[in-house]
């Protein structure tokens, strides 16, 4: 029912949100030095999962993934602006968003 | 359809929006007082509601209303409404009277409610966000403090990465299924008698963004931290509502369309159960910060109450829900005590600050002791119900020793409860703390007669747990 399904299959739209995953996590757990980074890695792990629900949804044939996708990207543009109002927060208090600064609290 | 399946989260919302309203129309110094009046309102009236509200499945089988899904709202419910009951006093002193910080707390609870009753995975994604998001801002709330600014920069980090995890692994379970809905999958799995590998993956990862929500360990890293800079009265609020939501959806996800695979997720469930119970008892020990020993202890009570879901079984379930409710009493109740802890108008946290406070305010030693002893298990209590019946759930399904290791970390965790209770009466005293608002004494006494007399109660709220659980389990 899907051209673009049906020629190049599954696999690569798959592949393509797996890395974008592994992107994501990685992002949040190896960079040591902006907060706004981290705000970019959370964005891109909600988009992989939504190429996932895009790709199912073409390949079964059902809209439910799709409507999904609607609700995963409202939800990511609320996520994000409470982020980079948290981050502006902490910014006022501390004078700096590094990531390796946020240690005032250990145990 | 029946619309008015959803009547109390409707009007839920609603409120929530007419508050909001009214908030900005009033002046700034006076909103908030009415404002958290006028959420408690709508709390007792959507508990109502939720108590009357019809059985079914609606609105294209994304909504579902049983007993379950009313027995965690009308829990869910109650712990924002002592929560928040909490915060009238606290937040004045504070100075985070704004009257939003009622409507968060609403928003979040209305969160909450949409996971105990969602039938998708759609609505059980849009309700933890609803949830969520709100937490994150109200832990932030207290926007002139790093500690809590940082607090709501970890939690948000972290809690929206395990959203996106959990997100991922709807996806996979969804590609699998073809469909989002809960019969659905279980219509699937039940069909299927070699599960693929991509299917257990994203069940797995379901479970890890739910068992973050719940800060099991390995997943807990965020809970002493967060705990410790959020607002005192945020901190209880989040050891409460949204705690018993994600165990709504964990174990209605579990038994419902992965429950014909029980035996492939059981051992996981175990093992976090039995690693939470062990390390929340071994890392509070050196804790000198009350709320992180509350952070501490939570990550073992959410353990504890993991050891039903591990059984597997309708009684295991009853036994996971008389648990939340008597965690939900005494939490309240020692966070009422922790809100109360103040010198010279300025918030103090430590555990030595509690020193002698059984000659300076007797009334709140005793209340304090009372929800020590229950976390701990002390018999006439009502923690001690909670463990005995999860403890018996796991006896009867054969997990020997899941209960083992609970009666043993149950033990060592009774050291450091008991040991608040020496510094309170044995040591030498510090200058006494400042008087506690009527709305803290409040919640402490009527949590701490909760706590003491729950051995009347506990028929009812055992039957009523039964009926829940058997509502899952049909």
């Amino acid at each position: 029912m899907n051209s673009a399904i049906e020629g190049i299959g599954l696999a690569p739209y798959l592949s393509v949100g797996a890395i974008l995953l592994v992107l994501g996590v990685f992002g949040i757990f190896l960079n040591r030095k902006n907060v706004i980074i981290i705000l970019m890695s959370i964005e891109l792990i909600l988009l992989s999962a939504n190429i996932n629900f895009v790709a199912f949804s073409a390949a079964t044939g059902d809209l439910s993934g799709q409507v999904m996708t609607l609700f995963v990207l409202t939800i990511a543009a609320a996520e994000s602006a409470i982020g980079l109002a948290i981050v502006t927060v902490y910014f006022r208090n501390r004078g700096s968003i590094e990531v390796d600064d946020i240690t005032m609290m250990k145990g | 359809m029946n619309w008015t399946l959803a009547l109390p989260e409707i009007v839920l919302a609603l409120s929530g929006l007419a508050i909001l309203l009214a908030g900005v129309m009033q002046k700034r110094g006076q909103a908030f007082f009415s404002c958290a009046m006028m959420t408690l309102l709508a709390f007792v009236v959507t508990g109502v509601l939720v108590v009357i509200s019809p059985d079914g499945t609606g609105y294209s089988h994304v909504f579902i209303n049983d007993g379950f899904a009313r027995f965690m709202k009308v829990l869910s419910l109650t712990g924002a409404a002592l929560s928040l009951v909490l915060s009238v006093g606290y937040a004045r002193e504070m100075e985070i009277d704004k009257f939003e910080f009622p409507v968060l707390i609403l928003f979040s609870t209305l969160g909450a409610m949409i996971m105990a009753s969602s039938g998708n995975l759609m609505t059980l994604f849009v309700g933890l966000e609803l949830s969520s998001l709100s937490i994150y801002i109200l832990c932030a709330f207290a926007r002139d403090r790093v500690g809590a600014a940082e607090a709501g920069l970890k939690y948000f980090v972290l809690g929206s990465l395990a959203s996106g995890i959990l997100l991922y692994g709807i996806s996979l379970a969804y590609g699998f299924a073809g469909t989002l809905e809960y019969a659905g999958l279980q219509q699937a799995v039940r069909g299927s008698a070699v599960l693929p590998a991509g299917l257990m993956v994203g069940i797995v990862f379901v479970l890890v963004g739910l068992c973050f929500k719940l800060s099991m360990v390995p997943f807990h890293m965020w809970t002493p931290d967060v705990y410790q800079g959020a607002p005192t009265s945020v901190t209880a609020y989040m050891a409460g509502a949204p705690k018993i939501a994600a165990f709504a959806v964990l174990l209605r996800v579990m038994a419902g369309p992965f429950g014909s695979m029980t035996p492939q997720w059981q051992l996981l469930i175990e093992v976090v159960s039995a690693l939470s119970m062990v390390f929340g008892s071994l890392a509070a020990i050196p804790q000198g910060n009350i709320k992180r020993l509350m952070a501490y202890s939570s990550i073992g009570h959410m353990g504890y109450a993991m050891i039903g879901m591990a059984a597997g079984t309708a009684e295991g379930t009853r036994g996971t829900l008389v648990y939340l409710v008597t965690y939900l009493f005494m939490n309240v109740g020692a966070f009422a005590g922790i809100v109360a802890m103040r010198r010279n108008g300025r918030a103090v946290t430590r555990i030595s600050d509690l020193a002698g406070l059984g000659r300076t305010d007797p009334g709140m030693a005793l209340a304090m002791a009372i929800f020590m002893f229950s976390m701990a298990g002390a018999p006439p209590l009502a923690g001690f119900f909670g463990k005995l019946m999860v403890f018996y759930a796991a006896i009867n399904a054969h997990l020997y020793a899941l209960a083992a290791i609970g009666i043993v970390s149950s033990v060592i965790g009774a050291y450091y409860y008991i040991r608040i209770v020496k510094v309170m009466f044995f040591d030498t005293a510090v200058p006494a703390l400042d008087r506690s608002p009527v709305s803290v004494s409040f919640v402490s006494v009527g949590m701490g007669l909760v706590t003491v007399f729950f051995v009347v109660g506990l028929g009812p709220v055992a039957t009523a747990a039964q009926a829940a659980a058997s509502a899952l389990f049909r």
